[in-house]
Formats: structure tokens, C-alpha cells, sequence
């Protein structure tokens, strides 16, 4: 089994403050993996550390085995690394569809695509897309219009559309209706086993994270204080402090 | 491309009265001539500005640019540019018409392309900007463009340049170059319309949305974002060849690069009539050039006065426009698709959780 | 190139010149610090400075047409240009604060079509200056000559700056003014009218800018359409040296005075309008690469 990220070293101080603390940890193929921890633990900026969002002060970072550290943003995201942004971003004032179209990916342009118009079959795969997140009826409407939950939805699948080998996800279920979490969890699911789409994920809901997570990986003030998968995390004692300093960590 | 009732009238009627202006309003050509150029101004700065989100204040660029390009071919064609221009009009122009129109129709063509060239080549630096310092930065370019071509005296210096004149009556000349203004500005519509439609339409909007999300989505924004350019520089240079000759004489300042004046009357122009849109910037340029040719000769020195304050109040409180407004007030009209049963009442539930 | 090789064998005309870009370059400072704290404190790029310093210049030389000395020029102008500038803001700039960068960038913009205009309008476009009746004196064996006006400029630049920064650090208006810059929100919990700080900070931009013009039209001239030329001195120092760094934009200031002048001598006078904006275009340039190898944009 390879990894498809492998982050060695990492480093990345703002001013005085260490966001992340020579961070080594591997997102393996295939699978789905969790980074849980504190806020302002350094998750979100190693998220951006992987994906060239500001360059790194020391370590390396690696996609399918090439070294992307010095890469950019649009680059890396070409190459299949796609992440979705903890405030979900999308096209405003574009509706729902467009917003689709223009996710696909763009790895392959030639001057020629940019002045295309959409074929049928991209249309339709991402009205299938919008039907997979319960979109379809909204297709239409200006996305700005949307509530938080359904932009969320929106976004993931717009991600989706774009065809990624890797999905770094940021609190993908923060702000969503308790009760469409479950269908979220499921969709989630289903992207990885039957699109195969590699995920990584970054999550304060604990009974999300794990029970979405086959490999989860704990921050703490920038330092990567534990690993494992989640039946050993819950029960990791210096998880629990860092985050209830003290309390347990009761999962219904 | 379908078309409904309403539209194919709506184009007639604009077709008809392009082609039957210079006709019905003789007195009125060069106006008229104008009255298409601003046109094509806000058009081509929407593209920037509306739909792309990038607020130039600086695409006069281009029109100077090209007129001056256009000027220089023209006398190139026969004549030594530098003694031309040494000798501050004692070389007289004369040319058989074949000579005149040969030339012109060169210039431009060289016009076009030379701006195409200076997109390119200005869009890699002007591009790393953003925001403000993208405004700010393209004001600085087109008011360096004029300064520095000023201080040139290949090309007449402070002093300018006087293009050949138009073999001809002066009427048939203001009504030949009618005839190149109208069917540029409708050209540059098409164009658009087309462009609009295809990926590169979206892709601009979605860098006017939010241009870090296309860019953690894959999107070339730097090729997109220069080629947007590159078309705005295409039409505006050929324009500003035109734009010339109607004039003949160019001067750096007043006529070429007017980056104060003209170069901000697109921006009110397309904020106006609707920016963002195909048809708001043809609304907000005709309507503001109407109430320009009629009003501003009364109002004696105080013009410039209202047109600053006419910028600050589209700013301050109608900045979508009239189109925009229209639209807020029926959508539907406009294809765009509300559903009162959305947002408010999913976002009142998800709340309510 | 002919000019180069002149300042290359009499090195004296550089003191000329150097004397003269730090006159000059000490009065950019002036009006690139009252830019800088509208920009840091409402985010507001003020398009129209360079029309306040004008307004200045005219207030002073207007006096001077009356037979008052263009001195008094300096309290008055700073008192009126004050309030001009609490009356702009409350018509016009508290309408674009919080709103966009082009909101706000075009409303200042249009500001100062009006401005430019309605001084033409008033005073007419020739270039005046407020004569001062101060001597020209010679040094250095003839060769350079300084005007007494533009030292005594200078020393009263920098009394102006030293009261400014004065009031900034111990007043209390001043400490809420900083506060409010760095966050407006916690300000605004703390009791302190963020309207009022946002009224007086632009009238304080204001009275500075009438300042600097006052001194202008002493030493150098006014005309109504001069104030882009200043407005974008200003942003270029802004842009070069950053918000709140106090020594750095003096510096640029002085470099950007240096800049002209030899410019100006080497090019040729008809060179100086496109030195200010080339430097413009090689600020944003230079600004560029730097943010590129943080790889972000100049936003």
C-alpha cells in the first residue's frame, strides 16, 4: 500500500508563534484518514502547508511520491490534491451548475478547452453529482443563496466533480443539521469506496471522525502528540487531556 | 443560438438604428461615432471589471496605445516618420486614396495586434496585483504610458501627431469612420456574447467570486486572467486607431491616454447600466453619453464637477446598476431562478436544531 | 545622457540636488503619514490626498494675495482643512467605509475629479506659489544654492510631524485612534466611538495634508491639477515602506524626493510626472516579488 501524502519535518512559524512543529506523519492511499486536536492545534495551517497555500520553513512534503513544497497552489491542485475550506467557499453569484462546470478538472486544459462549451455528458455528470448531495432540486439557484449547510454540500461536491485523487477536507460537518450528518458520513463514505477518492480529514465531532476514520492523527499546540486508529485515540490519555484537560472523553 | 421574439427585435431595432444614424442625424456623425466607441469602452472593461471582478483604471492603455500605433503605420507607409514629425507639419501628408486606405487599414491591423502585444507583455507584471493595487497599479501604467509617450519626439513629443487626412469631403470622412466605429462595437458584442458562453466565461466569473477558491481548484487563473486582457486590449486598440483619425490630431495627454477622463468613463459607464452583464454596459454608455452631449454644454465648467459627483454617488448607492436593480426586481425575467421555499427556511431549521 | 556626465564632473550640483529631494522629500513624508493612518485605520485608500495638500497651498496662497503671510497660512489651513475633512467624512467617507476596496477607491477617486475642478473653477489653472519674501543664499563657493524658505520648510515639517506623532502617542484621542486600528471591534467594546475616531482621524489626515500644502506653495507651486501627482507620491511611499512603519516611510520619502530630482535633472523637467508614476509601477512591481516568494498576491 502506498501513501499518497507524505509529510516529513514539516515546519511553519508565523512571527513568533509555531503553527506546526516538525509534523511527520503519511495519508495512505486509499483509505481515510482523521487529524483531530485542540483548537488552534495547527491543523487548518498544515492543511495549507500541504497544499501551497504559504511555503513552509523546513521538512518536505510529498504526492504520490513527488516532492511538492515549492509547488503552487493551482499547481498542486492540478495534480489531483484538492481541499475544501473550513468557511466553504464557492462561487457565489454563479448558480449551482456552472458552479459544477467549472470544477472540472483542469489538469489537462489546452488553449482549445478554455473557449469550449460544456458537453453534454460534463453537464450531466454534474447534475448526478449535485443529485448524489441532495442538490439536484437547487440546481438552478444562485449558490450565494444557499443556507451554510447546502453551500457545504455544494462544495464537497464540486471537489468531487474535479475528479481528485486526494481530498483534504476541513470540519466538513461544522454547521450542518444534526440530523443530515449521518447522510454526510455516508456520502463520504461512498466518495472513497466507490469513486476512490483518498480523504483526509480534519474534525471536531468526535463520533464523526471516529467512526468515518480508519487512522487518526492528534495535534497539539503544533506538535503531533498521538496516532492510531480511533478505539486507541479515544482511549489515549494524553488526547483526552489536551482537549478536556482532565475530563473523559464520553462518546454516546 | 435561439433566440426569442423579444430579442431578435431588440437586435433589429439596435441594427437598424446603427446603420440608419449617420442618415437620419447627419449633423450628429461624429457623436454618434463616439456614442459606439463608449459603447465598446464599457464592454471591454466589463469583461475586466464586471465579470472578471478586476477593476481597471487603466485599459485607456490600449486606446492610446493604438492610436498611436495606427498613426505611425499610416505614415510609415510613405513617409519618414521622424522627419515628419521634426518638422511639426511643414511635411505635408498626400496621398492617392489607395495610398490613404491601404494605410489605414494596416494601422489597424497593427493597432489590434500591438495591443494584443502589450497586454501580453503588461498583463505577466500588472497581474501579481490585486484589488486596490491592481487599480491603482493600471492607473500608473496608462498615466506613465502618456507621460513617457509625451517626452518621445519620434512621435511628436508634447506637441502630437497629425494623421493623414481623409481623401474626401469631411462629411464622407465623419461618415466612413461611422461605418468602422458601429460595426467594431457590434463585433466586440458578438464576440463576447460567444466568449461568455463557453468555459472562459465561467472561469472569469469564478475568479471574480473568489479567486483563491478557482485557484485551490486547479484553474490557470494567470492564463485566463491575461487573455481577458488581451481581448479588452484587441478592440480597445483598433478603436483608438479610429478614435484617431476622426480626431486627426492625436495629442498624448488630452486625446490618447485621457486616463482621468475617458479611461474613468468606462468604469461609471458599466457600473451604470449594470456591470456583469452583456447588455448593461450598452445601457450605462449610451445612456451616459446622452446626458454628457446634452447637458454639458450648459453646464459651463462645472461638467467635471458633476461627473465627479455622478461617480460618487453610483458608488456609494447604485452600484448594480440598472440592470442590476432591474433584476433584483424580476428575476425571473432574467432567467434567474428563485426559490422563496430555499435559504431562509432551511437556514431557520438548521438553526433551530 | 549629457546631464549624467555633468553630475559625474561637478559632483556639487548633487548636494544641489540632494538638498533640494530632502526639502521636498521631508513634506512627502508629511502627506504619505496622513494617508498611511486613514489606510491603517479605515482602510480606506484616500484617492483625493493630494487634492487636501492642494487646497492647502491654495489656502496659503491665497492669503499671501491678501497680504498676509503665507506662515499664517499654516495654522489656518490646518484649522479649515480640518474641517473640511470631518465634513467629507460625514457625507461622503463614513458611506464607504467596511465596503469594498473599489468602493471606496472609486469614491475618493470621483472626490477628487470634484476637488481638482472646483479649484480650477475657483482659482483658475495657472501655477501659483505663496511668495514668502525669503531670501536664496549660496554655498559651497557659489554653486549650490538653498532657498532659506525651503529650510525653514523643512524645520517646520518637522515640528508638525513631531506634534503629530506626539499627539498620537500620549493624547487620548491618539491611544484610541491606534486602538481602533488595530481592532476596531475590541475598540468599540471598550467605550470608544469608533465613529468619531474614524471623523477625526480623517480630518486629521486632513489638516496634515493642508499642512504639507501650505508649504508647497512656499517652496515649489500649486495648480489644480497637481494633486493625482501627490496623491500617488503618497501611495508610493505607503506601498514601499508598509502601514505603521514610521522610519521606513520617512526614508521612502526622502528616496522618492531624491528620485525626482536627479530624475528631473538627468531626463529632463518634462521627465518628472512619469518619474512619479514609473516609481509607482516599480513599487508594485518590486512589492510583487517579495509577496511572490510568500506566495501570495499583493492583495
Amino acid at each position: 500500500m502506498s501513501e499518497m501524502i507524505e509529510i516529513e519535518g514539516v515546519t511553519k512559524a508565523f512571527g513568533g508563534i509555531v503553527a506546526n512543529d516538525n509534523i511527520t506523519l503519511d495519508v495512505p492511499e486509499g483509505r481515510i484518514t482523521g487529524l483531530i486536536g485542540p483548537n488552534g492545534s495547527g491543523k487548518t495551517t498544515l492543511f495549507n502547508s500541504i497544499v501551497g497555500y504559504h511555503p513552509i520553513d523546513s521538512g518536505s512534503v510529498r504526492f504520490e511520491g513527488k516532492e511538492i513544497s515549492k509547488l503552487r497552489v493551482p499547481g498542486i491542485a492540478r495534480l489531483g490534491l484538492l481541499r475544501t475550506f473550513q468557511q466553504t467557499r464557492i462561487y457565489s453569484k454563479m448558480d449551482c451548475v456552472h458552479n459544477m462546470l467549472i470544477s472540472v478538472s483542469h489538469r489537462h486544459e489546452g488553449v482549445r478547452d478554455m473557449f469550449s462549451k460544456y458537453s453534454p455528458e460534463v453537464t450531466e455528470r454534474a447534475e448526478a453529482l449535485l443529485e448524489y448531495v441532495g442538490l439536484y432540486q437547487k440546481r438552478r439557484l444562485i449558490s450565494g443563496d444557499l443556507s451554510f449547510g447546502q453551500q457545504k454540500l455544494l462544495e464537497f461536491a464540486m471537489a468531487l466533480m474535479n475528479e481528485p485523487r486526494v481530498l483534504l477536507l476541513d470540519e466538513p460537518t461544522a454547521g450542518i443539521n444534526p440530523t443530515l450528518i449521518n447522510g454526510l458520513i455516508d456520502r463520504l463514505k461512498r466518495a472513497n469506496q466507490e469513486m476512490g477518492v483518498t480523504l483526509f480529514v480534519i474534525e471536531h465531532n468526535m463520533p464523526v471522525i471516529m467512526n468515518l476514520a480508519e487512522h487518526i492523527y492528534c495535534l497539539a499546540n503544533g506538535r503531533l502528540l498521538a496516532e492510531g486508529p480511533p478505539e486507541k485515540i479515544q482511549k489515549d490519555q494524553r488526547v483526552i487531556d489536551a482537549y478536556l484537560g482532565g475530563h473523559s472523553l464520553e462518546l454516546h | 443560438m435561439k433566440f426569442s421574439q423579444a430579442q431578435v427585435a431588440g437586435y433589429a431595432a439596435v441594427l437598424a438604428f446603427g446603420i440608419a444614424g449617420p442618415f437620419l442625424f447627419p449633423a450628429y456623425t461624429i457623436q454618434l461615432s463616439v456614442l459606439w466607441i463608449m459603447i465598446l469602452f464599457a464592454l471591454t472593461w466589463d469583461t475586466m471589471g464586471g465579470q472578471m471582478g478586476y477593476n481597471s483604471l487603466g485599459n485607456i492603455l490600449f486606446f492610446g496605445a493604438g492610436m498611436y500605433i495606427c498613426a505611425i503605420v499610416q505614415i510609415a507607409w510613405a513617409y519618414d516618420v521622424a522627419a515628419y514629425t521634426s518638422h511639426a507639419g511643414a511635411v505635408k501628408i498626400d496621398y492617392t486614396p489607395e495610398q490613404y486606405f491601404s494605410s489605414l487599414g494596416a494601422g489597424l491591423v497593427a493597432a489590434g495586434v500591438g495591443s494584443v502585444v502589450f497586454a501580453l507583455i503588461f498583463g505577466r507584471i500588472v497581474f501579481g496585483l490585486r484589488g486596490p493595487y491592481f487599480a491603482i497599479g493600471t492607473l500608473g501604467v496608462a498615466l506613465a504610458a502618456g507621460e513617457l509617450v509625451g517626452t518621445w519626439d519620434y512621435v511628436g513629443g508634447g506637441g502630437g501627431i497629425t494623421v493623414p487626412f481623409y481623401p474626401g469631403e469631411a462629411t464622407a470622412g465623419s461618415t466612413f469612420f461611422y461605418f468602422l466605429c458601429f460595426p467594431l462595437a457590434v463585433a466586440s458584442f458578438i464576440f463576447l456574447k460567444w466568449l461568455y458562453s463557453t468555459r472562459f466565461g465561467l472561469a472569469i466569473n469564478a475568479i471574480r467570486d473568489d479567486e483563491e477558491k478557482a485557484e485551490a481548484m486547479g484553474i490557470h487563473t494567470l492564463r485566463y486572467k491575461v487573455l481577458a486582457w488581451t481581448t479588452s486590449a484587441f478592440f480597445l486598440g483598433i478603436s483608438g486607431g479610429i478614435f484617431g483619425n476622426i480626431v486627426g490630431f492625436i495629442e498624448p495627454l488630452e486625446v490618447a491616454f485621457p486616463t482621468v477622463t475617458f479611461g474613468i468613463f468606462m468604469v461609471v459607464m458599466s457600473l451604470l447600466g449594470g456591470k456583469g452583464t452583456l447588455w448593461g454596459p450598452v445601457l450605462g454608455a449610451t445612456v451616459f453619453h446622452l446626458i454628457k452631449e446634452t447637458t454639458w454644454t450648459y453646464m459651463l465648467g462645472w461638467q467635471w464637477v458633476a461627473l465627479g459627483a455622478l461617480i460618487i454617488i453610483i458608488v456609494i448607492f447604485f452600484q448594480q446598476g440598472i440592470l442590476g436593480w432591474a433584476q433584483e426586481k424580476w428575476p425571473e425575467k432574467f432567467g434567474i431562478v428563485v426559490d422563496e421555499d430555499t435559504s431562509a427556511e432551511d437556514s431557520r431549521r438548521e438553526a433551530a436544531e | 545622457m549629457n546631464n549624467l556626465m555633468i553630475l559625474v564632473q561637478a559632483p556639487v550640483i548633487n548636494v544641489q540636488l540632494l538638498l533640494d529631494g530632502f526639502f521636498i522629500g521631508a513634506i512627502f513624508a508629511l502627506a504619505a503619514y496622513g494617508l498611511a493612518l486613514v489606510w491603517g485605520v479605515m482602510n480606506v485608500k484616500n484617492l483625493c490626498q493630494g487634492d487636501f495638500v492642494i487646497m492647502g497651498g491654495y489656502i496659503a496662497w491665497w492669503l499671501s494675495t491678501m497680504g498676509i503671510h503665507p506662515f499664517w497660512g499654516l495654522p489656518v489651513a490646518m484649522v479649515v482643512m480640518f474641517g473640511f475633512g470631518w465634513f467629507i467624512y460625514r457625507i461622503i467617507i463614513r458611506r464607504v467605509v467596511g465596503r469594498d476596496m473599489f468602493t471606496s477607491l472609486l469614491a475618493t477617486f470621483g472626490l477628487a475629479i470634484v476637488l481638482q475642478q472646483l479649484l480650477n473653477l475657483a482659482f483658475g489653472p495657472e501655477v501659483q506659489t505663496a511668495e514668502s519674501g525669503f531670501e536664496v543664499r549660496s554655498i559651497l563657493g557659489g554653486m549650490v544654492t538653498v532657498a532659506d524658505i525651503k529650510f525653514i520648510a523643512f524645520v517646520l515639517t518637522v515640528v508638525i510631524a513631531g506634534i503629530v506623532v506626539t499627539f498620537m502617542r500620549y493624547s487620548r484621542m491618539g491611544q484610541a485612534i491606534r486602538a481602533t486600528a488595530q481592532d476596531a471591534r475590541a475598540a468599540k467594546v471598550m467605550g470608544i466611538d469608533t465613529e468619531r475616531v474614524y471623523a477625526f482621524t480623517y480630518a486629521l489626515n486632513a489638516a496634515i495634508c493642508g499642512a504639507a500644502g501650505v508649504l508647497i506653495s512656499m517652496i515649489w507651486v500649486i495648480q489644480p491639477f497637481f494633486g493625482m501627482a501627490y496623491s500617488i507620491r503618497a501611495f508610493v511611499i505607503v506601498t514601499a515602506a508598509g502601514l505603521g512603519n514610521l522610519p521606513g516611510v520617512i526614508a521612502a520619502a526622502l528616496g522618492l524626493g531624491f528620485a525626482e530630482q536627479f530624475g528631473g535633472f538627468i531626463l529632463g523637467a518634462e521627465f518628472q510626472q512619469a518619474i512619479v508614476v514609473g516609481a509607482l509601477v516599480l513599487v508594485l512591481i518590486v512589492r510583487q516579488v517579495q509577496q511572490g516568494r510568500r506566495r501570495q498576491a499583493v492583495v
